[in-house]
């Protein structure tokens, strides 16, 4: 029985629902700081997918890029945006811990999954037979695929003139 | 080999892009949209690297860091705009932006 419940299946398929749950709820909140603690559940939740499914590095740059680095630039525009303009008026107000108790057991489920497979000896031995080295992932991306990275860098500067000259206050030289 | 089968992966990746997709048809708030955006970007992810795990191949893992860098740059310009839209209209509703005029 205990073999059953630890197999690499069955903590897909709850690392899957953690997902699908925490998508449903960013999609139907009304306040948005409430929506980007779900988006950062959901993101978690997608990287311990990953990692099960033997891609431990693409775990490490979902947690590292998309909840560290997107989520914050999310929370930024958010604060700048000012909360008292969004559809927080129509949000009921704060009740102590109401609003950050789903999401936060949520990472909890997600926090016991991830220790129960670093900790059972079974799981890691059956995830080492699978994984995708990162080194291979390097020697692919700087052999075959050289130019998708120059592109993917071009992107981002290109991302980064716009992200300057459209923020930019009309003051100082700014227009659409 | 994975012990996890393609087709469940997919079907995850598939349920994980509909809602994103539904974000953002059905929300106004355009803050809203952008986070459907990136919750579909992060379903094409979970379809590409768990086909780069059934076949043992690295492509899947070299795809998803391309989409990740998509992803950085879609953010930086769409919050960009969003705050001169937030400057312009003192609104982040979809429907201020219906008359293609500044």
């Amino acid at each position: 029985m205990i073999k059953e419940l630890a197999s690499i299946e069955s903590l897909f398929y709850l690392a899957a629902s953690i997902a699908v749950i925490a998508s449903l709820k960013v999609v139907s909140r009304k306040n948005t700081i409430h929506a980007l603690l779900y988006l950062v559940v959901s993101l978690l939740a997608v990287a311990v997918c990953f990692y099960l499914m033997g891609a431990p590095f693409a775990a490490g740059l979902e947690v590292i890029v998309y909840a560290g680095a997107i989520l914050v630039l999310f929370v930024f525009a958010v604060m700048m945006f000012g909360l008292s303009q969004d559809d927080v008026k129509h949000a009921p107000q704060a009740k102590g811990i109401s609003h950050w108790v789903g999401p936060v057991i949520l990472a909890l489920c997600l926090l016991a999954e991830i220790l129960f497979t670093i900790e059972s000896a079974d799981v890691q031995q059956r995830l080492n037979a699978t994984i995708v080295s990162s080194k291979d992932v390097g020697i692919l991306l700087y052999g075959p695929y050289l130019l998708a990275v120059e592109i993917a860098s071009f992107l981002l500067l290109a991302g980064l003139v716009a992200g300057y000259h459209y923020a930019k206050p009309e003051a100082q030289g700014g227009h659409l | 080999m994975t012990t996890i089968p393609l087709e469940h992966v997919l079907i995850l990746a598939s349920i994980l892009f509909i809602i994103g997709f539904v974000g953002v048809i059905v929300r106004k708030n355009t803050l809203f949209m952008l986070m459907s955006l990136e919750v579909m970007l992060n379903a094409v992810g979970v379809a590409f690297i768990g086909a780069g795990s059934v076949w043992q191949a690295a492509d899947g893992q070299v795809m998803f860091i391309l989409i990740l860098t998509l992803a950085a740059a879609e953010v930086a310009v769409g919050l960009a705009l969003l705050v001169r839209m937030q400057h312009c209209f003192k609104s982040l509703d979809i429907d201020c932006l219906n008359q293609l005029k500044g």
